[in-house]
């Protein structure tokens, strides 16, 4: 379990602007994926764990060991803080076998002991035969098994990945995910993942934690988040959702129902808690919750199509203005002939629509 | 005639002290000065480059006042050895790797802080102590530069003059190095020894600048 608070400040430079990294965060065994966009301060948060880096202020817990507290002064060398680190190049030294880089990492161990992770760890990823290379004789996912079999050697408390990912191709993605898949089931230690692939989140974590601009803007898990992104950011880094602001016309608690007035049309919504009429709100809704007709009925919008592109189950068809609806193929093709001539409504159920903070 | 070899032996004796010396204290001031933000950093920098531009002569006259028989050091070597320190080879020594260590801290330098990151980070991550990481780690992947720029200084220790001259003399037989016995032998017609030296000299040092420069090519390999 680690969790901790993490203030850290770079006023901005010459040419720079500045950042500021403020976070609450708390991670239990699993995987949890720091996901957000580049220079939101994922990486920071890994190297103020791993203690690379000082934050200003806050305090890091990992298990029952304060590995950093600004008030009492604690900063933990990095060599005390028993991290498990898989760097973003894999780090692997150039000038060491594979072997010898284990050996290296393993060096506090009692020589047999050390011998006999060294052979296991090589046995769990497939590397026995590769001891008695260098990194440079390393294929991209060799380097890859190897740098994370160095990172446990050491039977680390926390694993930190660094966008494991990044710059693989698809066959080495799917390997690394089904070794990451398995790391979850056998480690028991929280796993800290950065990540900005949205597939990597959902695939591998337990929970995710959404980075924007220096804050945690939302988290959850992968089909709570999916569901509910919760703030307008969240959902717009997520992606894939049609985000909408509307204004409320008329509430109906009643029946729980109110009336909003979306895209220009005035439309029937879910209950609004805590809303008054005139407030301005907003929503979101997944693609595929959408209804495409060809008629006109309660709670449509009239829309004109721009583009569709083929999906592996379905079409998207994007209408603008942030309409843009997943059809089934074969209410599609039903539809296609018709919708051309007579023109496209789209249907925005009640129940879709999710408030999210705006 | 037969020639007398002396000056060459002691030039060599001499280059291996000086660039023995430069190497240990050089790569530490390096490692300093990479490494490490401290008070007078700027200053200890600016301190360690002069010898490549000050005269000579103006160094042997600032040495002369540091390690002479009335400084705090000459008095305190007197004192220790028995003998002073200015005049014999020793002091020769000193000169040389004052002309040598820039060389080796303005390269080991630029090596050590373009050593990645993230291998010294990870190194750290794992656990491994400074001091392992300095010799496992930082100087394995440095080795290289670092030895170009020893062979440059062993080259350049080997063949200074002036500052020898001020705080060794020209005493043959004890501190005249070759560089100072091209000078006798040009100045007193015996242009057979000069000639010897001047090979000598030309060889070692165009084998020896080649050997950095090779290592310095399959470094960027």
């Amino acid at each position: 379990m680690i969790k901790g608070s993490i203030v850290r400040k770079f006023p901005p430079g010459p040419d720079s602007a500045g950042f500021h990294l403020e976070i609450d965060f708390e991670a239990a065994v699993g995987v949890t994926a720091l996901f957000g966009p580049s220079g939101s301060g994922k990486t920071l948060t890994l190297d103020s764990i791993a203690g690379f880096v000082k934050p200003d202020a806050g305090r890091i817990l990992l298990d029952d060991r304060i590995l950093f507290d600004a008030e009492s002064g604690v900063h933990l060398p990095p060599q005390q803080r028993s991290c498990g680190y898989v760097f973003q190049n894999y780090a692997l030294f150039p000038h060491m076998t594979l072997r010898e880089n284990l050996a290296f990492a393993a060096h506090s161990l009692p020589r047999l002991e050390r011998h006999r992770r060294i052979a296991e760890q090589l046995e769990r990823f497939k590397l026995t035969g590769m001891a008695g290379r260098y990194p440079h004789e390393l294929s991209g996912g060799q380097k890859q098994r190897s740098s994370i079999a160095r990172a446990l050697i050491a039977s680390p408390k926390i694993v930190l990945l660094d966008e494991p990912g990044r710059g693989l191709d698809d066959a080495l993605r799917a390997d690394l995910y089904s070794l990451i898949q398995e790391l979850r089931q056998s480690l028991n230690v929280p796993v800290l993942l950065v990540t900005h692939d949205m597939q990597e989140c959902l695939g591998l974590a337990d929970r995710v934690l959404i980075y924007d601009a220096g804050r945690i803007v939302h988290r959850g898990s992968p089909a709570e988040l999916l569901l509910n992104p919760g703030t307008v950011e969240a959902a717009r880094l997520l992606g894939g959702f049609n985000i909408y602001e509307a204004e409320v016309i008329a509430l109906d608690p009643a029946r729980q129902t109110s009336r909003l007035r979306l895209l220009g049309e005035e439309i029937s919504g879910p209950h609004l808690r805590g809303c008054f009429k005139g407030d301005r709100v907003a929503f979101c809704v997944r693609p595929e919750e959408l209804h495409l007709t060809t008629h006109p009925g309660d709670n449509r919008i009239r829309a004109t199509l721009r583009t569709t592109v083929e999906r592996t189950q379905s079409i998207r068809a994007d209408f603008g203005s942030d309409l843009v609806v997943d059809v089934p193929r074969e209410a599609w093709s039903a539809l296609e002939e018709e919708g051309r001539k007579s023109g496209w409504w789209v249907g925005i159920p009640a129940r879709s629509l999710r408030q999210i903070a705006r | 005639m037969s020639i007398d070899w002396f000056p060459l032996w002691l030039s060599l004796k001499v280059a291996v002290w000086a660039t023995g010396i430069s190497l240990i204290l050089g790569i530490w001031l390096a490692w300093l000065l990479a490494n490490k933000q401290f008070r007078g950093k700027d200053l200890l920098d600016a301190l360690t480059t002069l010898p490549l531009a000050l005269p000579p002569t103006v160094l042997g006259y600032y040495l002369l006042v540091v390690i002479g028989r009335r400084s705090w050091f000459g008095h305190a070597w007197e004192h220790l050895t028995g003998s002073p320190l200015v005049f014999t080879w020793h002091a020769a020594v000193i000169a040389s790797t004052l002309h040598a260590i820039p060389l080796l801290i303005k390269s080991s330098r630029a090596a050590l802080e373009n050593v990645y990151q993230a291998f010294e980070r990870a190194a750290r991550v794992l656990g491994v102590s400074e001091w392992r990481l300095f010799w496992r780690v930082s100087i394995p992947l440095v080795r290289r530069p670092v030895a170009a720029a020893t062979g440059l200084a062993f080259a350049r220790s080997m063949g200074d003059f002036g500052t020898t001259l001020m705080v060794a003399g020209n005493i043959p037989g004890q501190t005249q190095t070759a560089a100072l016995a091209i000078y006798d032998a040009v100045n007193s017609n015996n242009s057979r020894l000069a000639l010897w030296l001047v090979i000598v000299i030309s060889l070692l040092t165009v084998a020896i600048v080649f050997l950095a420069n090779r290592l310095e090519q399959s470094r960027q390999a």
